[in-house]
C-alpha cells in the first residue's frame, strides 16, 4: 500500500477527530485532494489558493537569497573585511560563501520563527473553529522576515507575529476577512513597540548593535554605522552609494527590500502569471513619481531651502525614491495583497496611486523615521473598502439611471 | 434588422468529445421520468395518480401556486411510480411508455389570427408554458405579467454544447410559428441571437430582432444577450425560451400535438463516439450512452446538460426537461502528488501560475471532476471580471447574496442574472466557491421576500 492510500485511510478513519484540519493541512500539501465537484460546475480550473500563494512565494525567493548574501556583505563591509562590490550585479565581493554563511545564520532563524509561530497559530485556530487551515499565512510568513532589520531579536519577532496573526487576521475571521495586511500589521507592531530595534543607524547591519554594546563596555573599537540611504538623506548628508548600488541592492536596509532589480523581476513574474495586480503596481509607481516630482519642484524653486530639515529628502531626484527604502518591495508584494487592496478595477488604480503618493509624502515629512511605505499601505488598506464603495456605487447609479430614462 | 454584439470578456473551455454532426434515433426508452426539481420553485400538485394512464401531452401535474401552469407527459403510457422524498415531496414521476403512442390533440392554432389571450391560454393549456422562463429569478414565467421583451439565444457557446444551427435545421416552420406566437405576448420585441458566422435557421425568421454575437463563452448565454440589449430593471420582466424548445411549441401550434422529441448531443471525453440522438424529454440516459459510448463500469460522471451548469444523473437517470446535451466526463476522485505546486499542462487555467494552458489556446482538454483544490474564503480579485461580460460586479453580488442584504442585491443587479451567468466565474474561482448555488439561493430569497 502506497503512501497515498495510507494517508487516505488515515483520513477516513479519523474523520470526526477535532485535530483533523491539522492533518489535512499536511495531507493536502503532499497531495491535491480527491475532492470532486458537486452541485455547481462539474469541472474546475487548475488554480487553487495554494498555487496562487505559492506563486507569490516563488517571486520572493530571489529577494530572500539576495538578502542573505547582502546581510553578510554589509556585515563584512562594515567590519572592513572586504572591498565594496565593484563589478555590477555579479561582483565577486558580494556572492561569497562567507557572506552567505552570515546571512543563513541570521535570516533562516527569522524565517523559521515567522513560519513556526504564524502557522502554529493558524493550525490552532483551524482546530478550534473546525475549519481547514487556509493558505494566507504562507505568503505572510515569507514577507515578514524580508521586511525586518536583520538583527531583530527573535523573541520580538515571535511576539509580533503572534500579535499580527491573532489581532490582524484571526479576530476578523481568518484568511480573506482581514482589513489590514497581516505582514505589515506585524511590522507596525514591531515599529511602535520596539522602535529602537526598527529604526536608527544601528539596526540595518548585522553586528552594529553588538559592537555598540562592546564600545559602551569600554572596549576600544570603531563603531559600525549602517545607516539607510533614507536616513542619510533625512539628515541632509551626502549619500555614499551610487544609483547602481541602490538599484542592484548593495545597500543597508530590511532583509529583502534592498534589491530593486530582483523586486522588479519578481513583480514582472507576478504580472505575467496574472497573480499580482499590474494596475496597483503601475499606479503606485505613478503616484510616487508624481509626489517625487512635486517635491523636486519645491526644492528647485527654492521654497524649501537647504536649511530646512526636509531639504535632503525633497531634493533627492524623484526616481531615486523608487529604488531606495521599502518602496519597491511594498508596492510589488504588499500593496497588491488582494484581500486588503481595493477589489474593483477602477478602485485599484486609485488605491495604488494613493499608496505611492502617500508613501513618498510620509517618507519626506516623517520626522522620526524617514520611511512611509508601511504606513501608507496600512492607511490605504483602511480606505480601500471606501474606494470600492464609491466605485461600485457608480455601477449602482448607472442601473438606477436606466430606470429613470425609461420612466421619464 | 440585425445588430452585432461582440463579447471580449469570457472563456472558451475547449474539451475533448465534441459531437459529430450525425443524428441517430435513440433506442425508445421504456420509462420516462419527469422530475419536478427541473422546474425551480414549482410545487407540484398531481393530476395523474399512480396507476393511471396518460396520453402524450396529457396532464401530469400543475403548479400549486398557479393552477394554469400545467405539466404534461412526453409519452403516452401508464404512471407506474411517484417517487417521493422527505415530507412526501414529489421527486419524480415515472411513466411506462406504451408501445403505440397516442397524442392528446390540442387543436391547431392559427397564430396570425389569434390574439395574445388566446395564444397564452393555448400554451398554458397544452403544457408548453414551462418552456417559457422569466427573469428576474430564473423561474417559469408568471403568465399574468407581460414581459417587456422576449429573448432567445440561438448560439450555444458553452463547452461541448449542441450546435443549434445543426439541431434546428429544417425546423423553420415550427420556429416561425413559435416566435410569432411569442411575439404576441410582449409589447416589446423578440430578440434572437445567432452566431456571427453561422447559418442559423433563426436568422431568417420574421417578426424578430436578430443579433449576431461573437466572442468567447458566455457570448451565447441568454443572460449576456439580455444584458447587452435591454437589461432587466426593477419591476420589469423579460422572458426567455431555449431555442430547441421553440420547436416543440411550434409543432404544437401547427399540429396540435405535444411532441417532446428533441435532438440531444452526447458529448464528453468518456464517450467513444460523440454524436447526436433524436430522443424524448425524460428518456433514460442509458438508452443513449452505452452503444459506442461509455464503458459500463467506468468511473465516469454523467451530466444532463453541459459541464458547467448541468445536473449529475445516474445511468438510469433521465434527460432533464430543458437540456439538449448529455455530457460524460471522468470522475476525478483521486489524489495528485504535489498537484498544487507542480507545473500543469493538462488542465485549463486563466492564470499562468505554472499553468501552461495559455501556451496553446486551441488545445482541447480532457478535464475530470476534481475540484483542483479546496473550498476557501474569497481571496483573489479581478479574476472573475475577466470572464464575466455583464455590467455587474460579480464578487460584490456574490457577497451580497452570502450576507443576504436584499437592498444591496437589488442595487447590484440581481434582477438581471441567472445562476448560469456565474458558471464561468465558478469555474475559474481560486477559492472554489459555489457561485451558481450562491446566486440561486440569493434569487430564491429575493423571490420569497420581494416577489
Amino acid at each position: 500500500m502506497g503512501l497515498k492510500d495510507k494517508l487516505h485511510d488515515f483520513k477516513v478513519k479519523n474523520k470526526n477527530k477535532k485535530w483533523l484540519p491539522a492533518f489535512s493541512a499536511i495531507h493536502t500539501f503532499l497531495f491535491l485532494p480527491d475532492e470532486t465537484t458537486h452541485g455547481g460546475t462539474h469541472i474546475k480550473a487548475a488554480d487553487d489558493l495554494k498555487r496562487t500563494m505559492n506563486t507569490v512565494i516563488l517571486a520572493m525567493i530571489p529577494c530572500l537569497i539576495f538578502g542573505m548574501f547582502n546581510a553578510g556583505y554589509q556585515h563584512h563591509l562594515a567590519l572592513g573585511d572586504i572591498q565594496a562590490a565593484s563589478s555590477g550585479f555579479f561582483s565577486s565581493e558580494f556572492w561569497t560563501l562567507d557572506n552567505l554563511t552570515v546571512g543563513l545564520w541570521k535570516i533562516l532563524p527569522l524565517v523559521i520563527i515567522s513560519y513556526g509561530v504564524g502557522l502554529g497559530i493558524e493550525f490552532l485556530f483551524a482546530i478550534l473553529k473546525g475549519h481547514e487551515v487556509e493558505e494566507g499565512y504562507l505568503v505572510t510568513g515569507m514577507l515578514v522576515p524580508l521586511i525586518v532589520p536583520v538583527d531583530i531579536p527573535l523573541w520580538m519577532l515571535a511576539v509580533a507575529v503572534a500579535f499580527g496573526v491573532v489581532i490582524g487576521k484571526e479576530v476578523f475571521g481568518g484568511t480573506g476577512m482581514n482589513i489590514l495586511n497581516p505582514a505589515l500589521t506585524i511590522r507596525a507592531f514591531l515599529f511602535f513597540a520596539y522602535p529602537t530595534w526598527m529604526s536608527g543607524d544601528k539596526v540595518w547591519v548585522h553586528g552594529a548593535v553588538a559592537r555598540d554594546k562592546a564600545i559602551a563596555a569600554g572596549q576600544n573599537l570603531d563603531a559600525i554605522s549602517g545607516e539607510t540611504i533614507l536616513g542619510t538623506l533625512a539628515q541632509g548628508k551626502d549619500v555614499a552609494y551610487s544609483a547602481a548600488d541602490m538599484f542592484l541592492g548593495f545597500i543597508p536596509g530590511s532583509v529583502g527590500e534592498t534589491s530593486a532589480l530582483l523586486i522588479l523581476l519578481g513583480g514582472l513574474f507576478l504580472i505575467f502569471t496574472k497573480i499580482g495586480s499590474w494596475r496597483i503596481m503601475l499606479s503606485s509607481v505613478i503616484g510616487a513619481v508624481v509626489m517625487g516630482v512635486i517635491f523636486n519642484q519645491i526644492a528647485t524653486a527654492g521654497i524649501v531651502t537647504e536649511s530646512s530639515k526636509f531639504y535632503g529628502l525633497m531634493s533627492a531626484p524623484f526616481w531615486e525614491h523608487l529604488i531606495i527604502g521599502g518602496f519597491a518591495f511594498g508596492t510589488v508584494f504588499m500593496a497588491t495583497d488582494p484581500v486588503t487592496a481595493s477589489q474593483t478595477t477602477r478602485g485599484k488604480w486609485i488605491y495604488g496611486f494613493l499608496v505611492g503618493f502617500i508613501s513618498i509624502l510620509i517618507r519626506v515629512f516623517n520626522p522620526a523615521y524617514p520611511e512611509g511605505v508601511m504606513l501608507a499601505i496600512l492607511l490605504m488598506n483602511v480606505f480601500a473598502p471606501t474606494i470600492d464603495h464609491y466605485v461600485v456605487q457608480g455601477n449602482v447609479k448607472r442601473r438606477l439611471k436606466r430606470v429613470k430614462v425609461k420612466t421619464a | 434588422m440585425s445588430k452585432d454584439i461582440r463579447i471580449k470578456k469570457g472563456l472558451d473551455i475547449k474539451l475533448i468529445g465534441e459531437a459529430d454532426k450525425t443524428v441517430e434515433q435513440a433506442v425508445v426508452s421504456n420509462y420516462i421520468t419527469i422530475r419536478p426539481e427541473d422546474f425551480h420553485g414549482v410545487i407540484p400538485k398531481l393530476i395523474a395518480k399512480e396507476g393511471s394512464s396518460v396520453e402524450a401531452g396529457g396532464y401530469l401535474f400543475y403548479d400549486k401556486s398557479n393552477e394554469d401552469i400545467k405539466f404534461v407527459s412526453p409519452v403516452s403510457g401508464k404512471v407506474i411510480e411517484i417517487v417521493r422524498g422527505p415530507k412526501r415531496r414529489i421527486d419524480a414521476i415515472k411513466i411506462e411508455a406504451d408501445k403505440a403512442q397516442a397524442f392528446k390533440d390540442y387543436g391547431k392554432l392559427d397564430v396570425s389570427k389569434a390574439n395574445a389571450e388566446e395564444v397564452k391560454a393555448h400554451l398554458l393549456d397544452s403544457g408548453c408554458w414551462p418552456f417559457v422562463k422569466q427573469r428576474p429569478y430564473d423561474v417559469i414565467a408568471k403568465p399574468e405579467k407581460s414581459p417587456k421583451a422576449i429573448f432567445i439565444s440561438g448560439y450555444a457557446s458553452a463547452p461541448l454544447a449542441a450546435d443549434l444551427d445543426f439541431t434546428l435545421k429544417g425546423k423553420e416552420a415550427e420556429l416561425q410559428a413559435a416566435v410569432s406566437a411569442l411575439g404576441k405576448l410582449t409589447e416589446g420585441q423578440v430578440h434572437v441571437s445567432v452566431g456571427k458566422n453561422s447559418n442559423s435557421p433563426l436568422a431568417s425568421l420574421s417578426g424578430v430582432t436578430v443579433h449576431k454575437v461573437s466572442g468567447p463563452h458566455p457570448s451565447g448565454n441568454v443572460g449576456t444577450l439580455i444584458n447587452k440589449v435591454d437589461p432587466v430593471n426593477k419591476g420589469e420582466v423579460v422572458w426567455t425560451v431555449n431555442a430547441q424548445d421553440l420547436v416543440i411549441i411550434g409543432e404544437l401550434l401547427l399540429t396540435g400535438k405535444f411532441n417532446a422529441e428533441r435532438i440531444v448531443a452526447l458529448v464528453g471525453s468518456s464517450v467513444k463516439k460523440p454524436r447526436y440522438f433524436k430522443t424524448l424529454i425524460g428518456s433514460e440516459v442509458a438508452t443513449m450512452i452505452y452503444d459506442n459510448g461509455v464503458e459500463k463500469d467506468a468511473n465516469d460522471r454523467i451530466i444532463s446538460g453541459n459541464v458547467l451548469s448541468g445536473k449529475q444523473v445516474k445511468p438510469d437517470g433521465a434527460l432533464d426537461y430543458y437540456s439538449n446535451v448529455i455530457s460524460v466526463i471522468p470522475e476525478g476522485d483521486d489524489y495528485e502528488f504535489f498537484g498544487w505546486t507542480k507545473p500543469v499542462f493538462d488542465k485549463i487555467s486563466v492564470s499562468r501560475a505554472l499553468t501552461f494552458s495559455w501556451l496553446n489556446p486551441k488545445k482541447k482538454y480532457d478535464l475530470n471532476t476534481n475540484t483542483n483544490g479546496e473550498h476557501r474564503a474569497f481571496v483573489t480579485t479581478g479574476t472573475y471580471e475577466e470572464v464575466f461580460p455583464l455590467d455587474i460586479y460579480p464578487m460584490q453580488v456574490l457577497k451580497a447574496c452570502l450576507y443576504k442584504d436584499l437592498d444591496e442585491m437589488e442595487a447590484l443587479g440581481m434582477y438581471e442574472v441567472a445562476p448560469e451567468d456565474f458558471a464561468l466565474t465558478e469555474f475559474v474561482c481560486v477559492s472554489k466557491q459555489p457561485h451558481q448555488k450562491i446566486i440561486r439561493e440569493g434569487l430564491d430569497l429575493m423571490l420569497k421576500e420581494i416577489g
